[in-house]
C-alpha cells in the first residue's frame, strides 16, 4: 500500500486491531479486579484475591471474614461484571444503531427506548406497580416500557418503503417527547415527594441493584448481539453506502434494517432494565473506536465491546467511591469523564463525522 | 450477458414513472438511456439493479426473471453506479472499493490474493490508486465517482448499470471512463445527460420521455433535430464527427423568452 499523502488529514499508520484487542482485554481484566478490590469498604488486596479464589474454587473462609467476603463476592463482583456487560452492550448497540439510521448522532436511545422504559420505571416508583415482583419490579416494568416504545416506534415508522432512517429517527425522537411528558405527569401527580428524586436517579443510570441474578440474561443478550452483528459486519459497511447501492451489491437494506431494529431494541431494553438510561456511552464510544481503528465494522464491532466494558467499569468505580457513601448517577460521570477525553481525541486525529 | 427489460412499469403515489418500457441490451453492447429530467431514466435503472421492484413487467438476464433470483446472486452479475451514494462513515478509498466483493464472499474473511489484485487493477483503471488510504469523505466529487465505479468493477459484473457516470468528472476523466466502458467486454446500460457523449460512445441510444420509450436505435437514427426539439425542447443542428462519423449536436442558444412554452408543454402539444 502506498503511503497516504500528507494532505489526507489522517494518520496513515494505525495500531493493529489485534494489538488493540489484546491490550484492551488485559486492561479489562485489570479493571475488573480493581473494581472488585476498591470501594468505600476497605478490604486489603490480598484478602480480595483470597475471597475471589475461595468463591471460584469453593475454598473456606473464616467466620470473621463473612462481611468482607459478601461485600467482595455478593455485592462488588456482580456489580463490576454488570458494569462491563452494560458498557459493552451500549457501545456495540450504539455502533449498530448508527449504521441502522445512517446517522452519526444516533445512540441506543434515539429510537425512544429509554423514554419508554422510563415510563415503566416511573409507574413502579410512583404507584408501586408490580409489587409482587419485589426487587425485579423496576426492571420488569422498564423492560415492558421499552418493549412498548419499540413496538410503537416500529408501527409508526413503517412505510411502503420500509423503515427508512429518517422516519425512524424522527418517530423515535417525537415519541420520546410523548413518553417524557407522560413520565412528568406521573411524577407530578405522585403523592410521594421522593418519587421525583428516585426517578431522576434511575434515569441517569445506576448499577446499585446489581446482583448475580441480574447478570445471566443481559450477558447472554449482549453476547448474542455482538456475535450476530459481527457476522453482519460487511453488510453493515455496505448499508452505510445507502440503500440503493446496498441493493446493487446484494444486500437487502430493508430486511437488514428490520433485523437490526429488533435486535438492538431487545438488547437495549434489557440493558436499560438493569442499569437505567446511561447516556453518552452508546453515542461516543463508537466514535472513539472509529478514531482508533477506522470505520470498517469488522474492526469497530470487535473493539467497541471491550472499550465500552473497560470504560463502564471505571465509571462505576468512580460513581461509588468519589462521594461515598453517596453514589453518583453513572450518566453524570460518563459525561464528565467522556466529554474531555472525546473532544481531545477528536481534535488530535483528523476524524470526520460524516461531514466535510 | 443479455439484458432485457420487458413491459416494465413503475407506479408510485398514483403516478406512472415508467410506462411499459421494453428495451434490449445485447451482450457486450453499450446502450445509452437519455431523456429530460424526470423522464424515468433512474427509475428504470433502479429496477435493473434491484433497488426498486417494478409494479409490472420484468427485467430478464439471459432470459431469467431477476425477481426469481436472490438479490445476492443477481449482484454477482449486475453491478451499478447509483446516483446517491453518500456515506456518513469515514471509510478509506481502499475499503470502499474492497466492499465490491460483498456479493461474492461469505462471512467477513479478509480478501484473497486474487481479490486484492482485482482491487488494484480497478484502482489503476479508474486512476484512483494514489487515493487508496484517503478518507472517502475528503476526496472530491469526481474522485468519489471514480472510486464508486472502481468498486462496481471489483464486483466482477457482466452487466454494468450506470446512472450518470460522468457527473462531476472533468473532461479527461469523462473521456477516459467512457472509453474504458466501451472497450470493456461488459454489457452496459447507462443513463447519460450529455447527448454528444452518448452519441459518441453508445452502440444504441434509447430515449425516454414521461416514462415512455419514444425512440431507440443507433445514435445516427435516433438523434435527429426533430426528436431533440420534441423531447428536450431545444433546437439543435446535427453534424457528423469528421473522423468517426458519429452524430454530434450543436445547440441553438436563443435569447431567453419567458413567453415561450416550456419543453413539457411542447411535448404535450405534439403527442
Amino acid at each position: 500500500m502506498t503511503k497516504a499523502p500528507v494532505t489526507s488529514g489522517r494518520t496513515p499508520v494505525r495500531v493493529g486491531t489485534r494489538t488493540i484487542l489484546v491490550l484492551l482485554s488485559a486492561f479489562l481484566a485489570i479493571s475488573v479486579v480493581a473494581g472488585v478490590a476498591l470501594g468505600p469498604t476497605v478490604v486489603p488486596f490480598g484478602d480480595v484475591l483470597h475471597y475471589l479464589a475461595a468463591a471460584v474454587t469453593g475454598g473456606r473462609i473464616g467466620a470473621e471474614e463473612v462481611t468482607d467476603y459478601s461485600v467482595v463476592w455478593e455485592i462488588r463482583t456482580p456489580r463490576v461484571l454488570l458494569a462491563a456487560v452494560v458498557g459493552a452492550g451500549l457501545s456495540v448497540v450504539g455502533v449498530a444503531v448508527q449504521a441502522l439510521v445512517r446517522n452519526a448522532l444516533a445512540d441506543p436511545f434515539v429510537l425512544g427506548i429509554s423514554s419508554g422504559a422510563s415510563v415503566g420505571a416511573t409507574a413502579v416508583v410512583v404507584f408501586g406497580l408490580f409489587a409482587s415482583l419485589g426487587v425485579y419490579a423496576l426492571s420488569a416494568a422498564a423492560f415492558l416500557g421499552a418493549l412498548g416504545a419499540t413496538l410503537l416506534v416500529y408501527l409508526a415508522a413503517r412505510s411502503p418503503l420500509g423503515l427508512t432512517p429518517l422516519r425512524l429517527v424522527l418517530t423515535g425522537v417525537a415519541l420520546a417527547y410523548g413518553f417524557q411528558a407522560l413520565m412528568s405527569v406521573l411524577v407530578f401527580l405522585s403523592p410521594n415527594g421522593q418519587a421525583a428524586r428516585t426517578v431522576l436517579f434511575w434515569l441517569l443510570g445506576s448499577l446499585g441493584s446489581a446482583s448475580w441474578e441480574s447478570l445471566p440474561l443481559v450477558t447472554a443478550a449482549v453476547a448474542v448481539t455482538v456475535v450476530a452483528l459481527l457476522r453482519q459486519s460487511r453488510a453493515l459497511d455496505v448499508l452505510s453506502l445507502g440503500d440503493e447501492t446496498a441493493a446493487s451489491m446484494g444486500v437487502d437494506a430493508r430486511l437488514l434494517r428490520r433485523r437490526l431494529f429488533v435486535l438492538t431494541s431487545g438488547v437495549t431494553g434489557l440493558i436499560v432494565a438493569v442499569s437505567g438510561a446511561i447516556g453518552f456511552v452508546g453515542l461516543v464510544l463508537p466514535h472513539v473506536v472509529r478514531i482508533l481503528v477506522g470505520s470498517a465494522h469488522r474492526r469497530v464491532l470487535a473493539v467497541a465491546p471491550l472499550a465500552g466494558a473497560c470504560f463502564m467499569v471505571w465509571v462505576d468505580l468512580v460513581a461509588r467511591t468519589a462521594f461515598a457513601p453517596e453514589e453518583l448517577p453513572l450518566g453524570v460521570i460518563t459525561a464528565l469523564i467522556g466529554v474531555p477525553v472525546f473532544i481531545s481525541l477528536m481534535r488530535r486525529r483528523g476524524y470526520l463525522f460524516g461531514g466535510r | 450477458m443479455t439484458l432485457r427489460l420487458r413491459e416494465l412499469s413503475v407506479q408510485a403515489a398514483g403516478r406512472t414513472l415508467v410506462d411499459r418500457l421494453s428495451l434490449d441490451v445485447a451482450a457486450g453492447r453499450m446502450v445509452g438511456l437519455v431523456g429530460p429530467n424526470g423522464s424515468g431514466k433512474s427509475t428504470a435503472l433502479r429496477c435493473v439493479y434491484r433497488a426498486l421492484r417494478p409494479t409490472s413487467g420484468a427485467v430478464l438476464l439471459d432470459g431469467t426473471d431477476l425477481a426469481s433470483v436472490p438479490l445476492r446472486e443477481s449482484a454477482r452479475s449486475i453491478a451499478a453506479l447509483t446516483q446517491e451514494s453518500h456515506t456518513e462513515l469515514d471509510f478509506t478509498v481502499a475499503e470502499v472499493i474492497a466492499l465490491g466483493r460483498t456479493p461474492h464472499s461469505r462471512g467477513n474473511g479478509p480478501l484473497t490474493g486474487r481479490e486484492r489484485e482485482l482491487c488494484r487493477t480497478a484502482m489503476d483503471r479508474l486512476d484512483v490508486a494514489h487515493l487508496a488510504d484517503r478518507s472517502v469523505l475528503t476526496i472530491s466529487g469526481g474522485e468519489r465517482q471514480r472510486v464508486l465505479v472502481a468498486r462496481a468493477l471489483v464486483q466482477e459484473p457482466r452487466v454494468l448499470v450506470l446512472d450518470e457516470p460522468t457527473n462531476h468528472l472533468d473532461v479527461r476523466h469523462q473521456v477516459r471512463l467512457l472509453s474504458f466502458l466501451r472497450g470493456a467486454e461488459l454489457t452496459v446500460l447507462t443513463a447519460l445527460h450529455d447527448l454528444n457523449l452518448a452519441a459518441a460512445v453508445c452502440d444504441r441510444i434509447a430515449v425516454l420521455s414521461h416514462g415512455c420509450l419514444v425512440a431507440s436505435g443507433a445514435p445516427a437514427e435516433v438523434l435527429t433535430p426533430e426528436l431533440v426539439r420534441e423531447v428536450f425542447g431545444v433546437d439543435a443542428t446535427v453534424v457528423r464527427h469528421p473522423r468517426t462519423g458519429t452524430p454530434q449536436l450543436l445547440y441553438d442558444f436563443v435569447p431567453f423568452d419567458t413567453s415561450s412554452p416550456s419543453p413539457g408543454a411542447v411535448q404535450e402539444g405534439t403527442r
